[in-house]
């Protein structure tokens, strides 16, 4: 006989995922400190095994005793599916022998290695706990319903897995199937057979169809993250899931819904305004009445300290309305709109644009003055929302009467004094809303903003905007 | 039926990213409140559903059999009143646990306003509770939800810690004695609560601040936070754009330095800009940069919290490095192998044949991080 320790040892274990024998095996071939480049291992029925080793069949008796730690890492990269994993769990268990702290050492390349297929081990073992999907077969004889998935696992795991899936469905008939092995769990036994085809097992249920109304309405079209989503749920698992069906179509039509929602959200807006927008007056005033009734108007408190009321002046028949927030220190003093510092302003714009502002209807949301006294000197205060509120009557009244076919509000609380309600002119400025009445509204800003600019380059761009304002409202009266 | 033991699976994943663990739904969408910033308020006039609790808890078991969910996630709108409604959601509860014997995972949002009484049966049925805090200031919460307080939900929030505790302590005396039976545990998942992000002026800091508040004072398990997105037929005063996503990223890091990584939340807002958190970098690595003093650490000897410290090193990377270097001193190589990316962490750190040197300067850390942020900018804006 030759020398034992010159000879190899074949080890025959009987299929791929026979971790029983390997376990018997190792722990016999351990107890005899054979070393690992002695030892080769196959599987029955595979042809891996090229060197003519003889094979082994000796049982021992003697105890190996390995630390804890390494018999849980060899245990769990042992369902994974390497066909080359057994003489790399070998050479570390073999390694654990002398080196007791070797598995809790993740700079040592093989224990690296092993951490590697433990991870992918429990990674597969997660997955199937989250995407198994049962469907439900009912009992002919009236019997409980049996619950059947079938899931492709990438690795050894369908029986190491079955506890977790019989805690979590103990009082249920279910059965897992995989193409490699396959589990059952009826009263309170499980089984485990061979593995089967996908065909074997019904593709649909009756509550898939809620799940995937579900799945499709708690997703969110305008946050598309695809590779998050791959990331956690490859595409490997999408043929098993009921809900992945739905993916394609839930991308490919999200921008579309993102934008359907954006023009909605705009039609609501503009249907708000809509319905908030000019308020008929019941009987229409003639423009001299309206002048009237507005210099002797005490709706609010504001005609108190105000000089006078300032209406509305130009023909009565403008095509061109435009309106501006209150009457300020000048304008209170001339009883005129716009004839103080933004009158200018205005002035210039409109002259800028083409626009004569003798044949346009010029006035304000609110007709007083409203002010602080400083020293000497009236500061303008912004009007309230009742201010404008209050004085919107004589507002609508005028609007009616020269019915135009453009309307600028320069500012938000002309915006609001027509409307009725607030709308942020950040949302609406640049575009062009229709009104109920026929015509056409476009809000722009108010010139003194423009003036209170500080920044140049702010202001050319600011003035810029308002110009393109001011020349849409050309072309519309032009069209 | 059922174990709540993975309470952290996810089930399936939407495209946009988001993981699907619960059944989350609305017993109703009506509402009595008129909360500015909600979809569902009183002056919306958004399409209106209800579901009976039945109803609810059978979809939750049905689909609890199939292997789609965790369990369930229930809240609602508040209808006729805030006690009638939490009866509705405490009933779906009890169908769940006392007539379908289900052993899955519930998590219910409690109403403040409703009776103390319904919220400790809530409780005895939940494995969470959660009370929104909504807001992240007083202020804020006037403006918004006025018919919400601030003390109200605060005092919902230490009436069910009080229980929790109190539900604890029994458990372990129960346990000493050696009873069979310990008593059932009141909400054991702890309670949470969220925070709508951006629907008000509130800064990082305001909202950082909130957060360590609750935290303290009522020992919630998590603080959500919810970037406002902007509701059709919105309340005027509301933005109208959304808030970026990548704040609502920045508050989940920050808060995670805090409850994990040893942070306390004063050294966060003490490197604020203007109270809010920076966008391009995450708040460890702006730390670290504000912080050049505390570095460099020697991977040999540093103790486990001054690693947690270093950006790029999370509790797995460290736990590594601790296992490791027990059994021998690491060298670079070695650290190359227990982080995920050594290039990261690199001019933090020393091994004995490895000194960062200029790298920790200012200017070269500002490089090294600052441009990469720009680059993944581009790329976000080309796609």
């Amino acid at each position: 006989m030759a020398d034992p320790a010159s000879r190899s040892i074949l080890v025959t274990l009987d299929a791929e995922d026979d971790i029983a024998g390997f376990r018997k095996e190792a722990r016999r071939l351990l107890a005899e400190r054979v070393p690992p480049d002695r030892v080769v291992w196959r599987v029955a029925g595979s042809e891996r095994d090229l060197f003519g080793a003889e094979p082994a069949r000796r049982a021992s008796k003697a105890e190996v005793s390995l630390p804890r730690a390494a018999v849980e890492l060899a245990q769990a990269a042992a369902h994974h599916s390497d066909p080359g994993r057994w003489p790399l769990l070998y050479t570390f268990l073999h390694r654990s022998l002398g080196e007791k702290a070797l598995a809790d050492n993740p700079a040592d390349p093989l224990v690296r290695r092993l951490r590697q297929m433990e991870k992918a081990v429990r990674r597969d073992a997660h997955k199937m706990h989250a995407f198994v999907r049962f469907k439900e077969v009912e009992d002919p004889g009236g019997g409980p319903s049996r619950y059947i998935a079938w899931f492709e696992p990438d690795h050894h795991i369908v029986e190491r897995e079955a506890p977790f899936f019989i805690r979590r469905f103990a009082n249920m008939h279910w059965a897992i199937v995989t193409p490699r092995r396959s589990i059952r769990w009826e009263d309170g036994q499980l089984r485990a057979g061979p593995g089967g085809r996908r065909e074997d097992v019904p593709q649909d249920d009756a509550f898939d169809e809620a799940w995937r109304a579900y799945y499709a309405s708690i997703f969110n079209p305008a946050r598309v993250k695809v590779s998050a989503m791959t990331a956690e749920m490859p595409r490997k698992y999408w043929r098993n899931l009921p809900e992945a069906r739905l993916i394609p179509e839930m991308i490919e039509t999200a921008s579309a819904r993102v934008a359907t929602m954006a023009a909605n959200a705009l039609a609501d807006e503009e249907r708000g305004i809509a319905e908030a927008a000019p308020r008929r007056m019941a009987a229409p005033v003639a423009m001299p009445a309206i002048r009237a009734l507005v210099r002797s108007c005490t709706n609010c408190p504001l005609h108190g300290p105000a000089t006078q009321a300032v209406p509305g002046e130009g023909p009565a028949d403008a095509r061109l309305f435009l309106v501006g927030e209150q009457p300020g220190d000048m304008e209170d003093l001339e009883g005129r709109p716009f004839v103080g510092p933004a009158g200018q302003v205005l002035n210039q714009a409109l002259e800028q644009a083409g626009l004569d502002r003798e044949r346009a209807y010029l006035t304000n949301a609110v007709k007083h003055f409203k002010f602080e006294l400083r020293g000497k000197r009236r500061l303008h205060r912004s009007p309230s929302a009742e201010n404008v509120d209050a004085c919107s009557e004589w507002l609508l009244a005028e609007h009616q009467a020269v019915a135009p076919a453009v309307t600028v509000t320069l500012g938000a609380t002309a915006l609001r004094g027509l409307l009725g309600k607030s709308v942020p002119l950040a949302r609406v400025r640049g575009t062009q809303l229709a009104l109920p009445s026929g015509g056409a509204l476009i809000p722009t800003f108010h010139p003194s903003y423009l003036l209170r600019l500080q920044d140049e380059g702010a202001r050319r761009i600011e003035e810029g905007k308002f110009l393109s304002d001011l020349r849409r409202a050309r072309e519309l009266l032009a069209a | 039926m059922g174990s709540s033991e993975g309470m952290g699976i996810c089930h399936a994943y939407a495209p946009d990213g988001r993981c699907i663990s619960l059944l989350k739904v609305l017993l109703t969408n009506y509402c009595m409140f008129d909360c500015a910033y909600c979809i569902n308020r009183s002056s919306s006039n958004v399409k209106r559903a209800s579901f009976t609790p039945r109803e609810v808890a059978d979809l939750t078991v049905e689909f609890y059999k199939r292997n789609y969910i965790e369990g369930l996630f229930l809240s609602s709108g508040i209808i006729r009143s805030p006690d009638h409604t939490m009866e509705q959601i405490v009933e779906v509860a009890r169908i769940l646990r006392d007539e379908y014997d289900f052993r899955g995972y519930i998590h219910l949002k409690t109403i403040p306003e409703a009776d103390p009484k319904l919220l400790e049966e809530a409780g005895r049925h939940a494995d969470r509770l959660s009370i929104n805090i909504e807001l992240p200031s007083r202020r804020s919460l006037e403006a918004l939800a006025p018919e919400k307080s601030r003390d109200g939900i605060e005092g919902a929030m230490a009436s069910v810690k009080t229980q929790i505790d109190g539900a604890k302590s029994e458990a372990r005396s129960a346990r000493k004695l050696r009873h069979r039976t310990p008593p059932k545990l009141f909400a054991p998942g702890g309670q949470s609560t969220q925070m709508v992000v951006g629907a008000d002026q509130e800064t990082d800091a305001q909202v950082i601040d909130t957060a360590a508040g609750l935290y303290g004072k009522h020992q919630l398990r998590r603080v959500y936070y919810s970037a406002y997105s902007p509701i059709p037929d919105a309340k005027a005063g509301l933005p109208v754009q959304a808030p970026p996503l990548i704040r609502e990223h920045r508050l989940y890091q920050a808060d995670w330095l805090t409850r994990f990584y040893g942070f306390d939340p004063k050294e966060i807002t003490a490197t604020l800009k203007g109270g809010m958190l920076d966008l391009d970098l995450d708040p460890k690595t702006i730390w670290a940069m504000q912080n050049r003093g505390f570095f460099p650490l020697d991977i040999n000897t540093a103790d486990r919290e001054a690693l947690l410290r270093v950006p790029g090193l999370g509790e797995k990377g460290v736990a590594k490095i601790l296992a490791a270097r027990s059994q021998g001193v690491l060298r670079y190589a070695d650290l190359a192998r227990l982080a995920a990316s050594v290039r990261k962490i690199k001019p933090f750190v020393i091994t004995p044949d490895w000194r960062p040197g200029g790298l920790l300067d200012a200017a070269s850390l500002e490089a090294r991080f600052r441009r990469k942020a720009e680059q993944s900018d581009l790329f976000a804006a080309a796609a």
